[in-house]
């Protein structure tokens, strides 16, 4: 069997190479594109993030992948969201007025001022179940943060881990086909990739993609 | 718990490690990629590549040297040294740094912090500072000097913590704090300035210069709020392993990544 491409989506934000880069570290090709055909056609979709939600939205409207990006949501394709890429699936953000995605009920709010923002550096992530892509990760691992809003999603059901900064925060989402971090994989060392391995294990060669 | 993070610092010039890193056995001690593995592995926080060239030629090899660490190292990297420009940024960052660290540039030309913050997010922006402590006066002051990178520097009418204060409203997502006074003693982080600077903002503050034991690591952290380390000497020649800080670190009850 071909391995499926990883699909990741392009719409101008930072750290598209160092994603990439992790996959290609772990033997996969990795397309990066802002074309809303080979979005649509993908095995499996990496979305990003890094910057600003608002210019993010801004982006993603230009380039057409708003709806995209959902279709292959609701199609069952499995999707991988990092940092802002988490933050954008809910339905709006204390950042700007725009909605964001939608794909999951809540809001994305401003760190509290008590603590330094960005949240930036290594911190626990305590895992509330149990998830493939989080087979042979202890609850309790560091992982790489650098953000200054965080998600809040409606349903508890979706949070697969948190993370204490100021606030206990929602640091992974689960939901059917889709997971979603607020740390950085790429950047969280040999833990991180792992993260990555674990989704193209179970998630993509398990779905008949490729 | 966010923990502290420690940092080693490399400098780089034509491609090599200048100074070196002196216990490494079978290992090439001046190739920055092998080295950024190394402490990758060693269990490093993140790297710093300090571009000590930064001539025109010189930033064409340090920008294949980021790009050929990026593909193998997957802890941030932050590059700093030169930059002068929000091109010169975006040159950098896609060659696969994920931070960048700007210093004389900045005291030149403030805007550059803002312009840099608006491009790629306060994430990306480090904002990194020479001072020097100013004798006499009834409260501690600290003045900031650019171009330490030849005879001692150039004083300039700024002082360390307004300056601070002024980067992190300008968009620097985090400052690295270097004193002169300290640097190179072995003797201890000027703490006074440190925490100064780390309650004046409210971005992480990296500590920078002088340590020389592990216990001059925990003062920085303890005493002098800081919320990361940066180290050059103290890795590379050996006298402390990053595990070994670690784990003293954590037995003080400082919260590290313990790899």
């Amino acid at each position: 069997m071909t391995e499926a491409t990883i699909t990741i989506v392009d719409y101008g934000a930072g750290n598209l190479r160092s994603v990439a880069k992790a996959m290609e570290k772990l033997g996969r090709s990795a397309l990066i594109t802002d074309d809303p055909e080979e979005i649509l056609k993908a095995s499996a979709v990496i979305l990003p993030g890094q910057g600003a939600s608002e210019s993010a939205m801004r982006a993603l409207h230009q380039r057409d992948l708003v709806e995209p990006i959902k279709d292959v949501i609701e199609k069952g394709v499995p999707f991988f969201g990092v940092c802002l890429g988490l933050q954008l699936l809910l339905d709006s953000s204390e950042e700007g007025p725009s909605p964001c995605l939608g794909v999951a009920r809540g809001q994305v709010r401003l760190l509290p001022p008590e603590v330094k923002r960005p949240h930036m550096g290594w911190n626990q992530v305590t895992l509330h179940g149990t998830h493939p892509v989080f087979e042979g990760v202890e609850s309790g691992s560091y992982f790489y943060f650098v953000h200054s809003y965080y998600a809040a999603p409606d349903y508890q059901s979706l949070v697969l881990g948190t993370t204490e900064y100021g606030v206990q925060f929602c640091s992974v989402i689960a939901m059917n086909n889709l997971v979603a971090t607020q740390f950085h994989p790429e950047k969280s060392g040999a833990l991180g990739l792992r993260l990555y391995e674990n989704f193209l294990k179970s998630m993509v060669d398990g779905n008949g993609g490729g | 718990m966010l923990t502290k993070r420690i940092i080693p610092c490399l400098d780089v010039s034509g491609g090599r490690v200048i100074k070196g890193v002196k216990f490494l056995e079978h290992r090439d001690a001046g190739d920055p990629v092998e080295l950024a593995a190394f402490y990758d592995a060693e269990g490093a926080d993140e790297m710093v590549f300090y571009d000590i060239t930064a001539s025109s030629q010189g930033r064409g090899i340090m920008l294949d040297v980021v790009s050929r660490t990026a593909e193998q190292l997957f802890i941030p990297l932050t590059v700093g040294g030169g930059l002068r420009s929000v091109e010169d940024m975006t040159a950098m960052l896609h060659a696969g740094a994920d931070k960048v660290s700007i210093n004389t540039a900045a005291v030149q030309n403030q805007e550059l912090i803002r312009q840099g913050a608006e491009a790629f997010g306060n994430q990306c922006i480090v904002l990194g500072m020479d001072v020097k402590r100013v004798e006499g006066g009834s409260a501690p002051r600290w003045q900031v000097y650019t171009h330490t990178g030849s005879d001692g520097g150039r004083p300039r009418d700024l002082d360390a913590v307004e300056w601070a204060v002024r980067a992190a409203e300008l968009g620097a997502g985090e400052i690295v704090v270097n004193s002169i006074d300290a640097d190179g003693t072995l003797e201890g982080y000027d703490l006074e300035l440190m925490r100064t600077i780390s309650e004046a903002v409210n971005v992480p503050v990296v500590a920078s210069g002088g340590a020389g034991t592990l216990e001059h690591m925990y003062e920085v952290v303890a005493e002098g709020k800081a919320d990361a380390v940066l180290a050059a000497s103290i890795f590379h020649f050996g006298t402390y392993r990053i595990a070994q800080a670690k784990e003293y670190l954590a037995q003080k009850g400082i919260p590290v990544r313990l790899a």
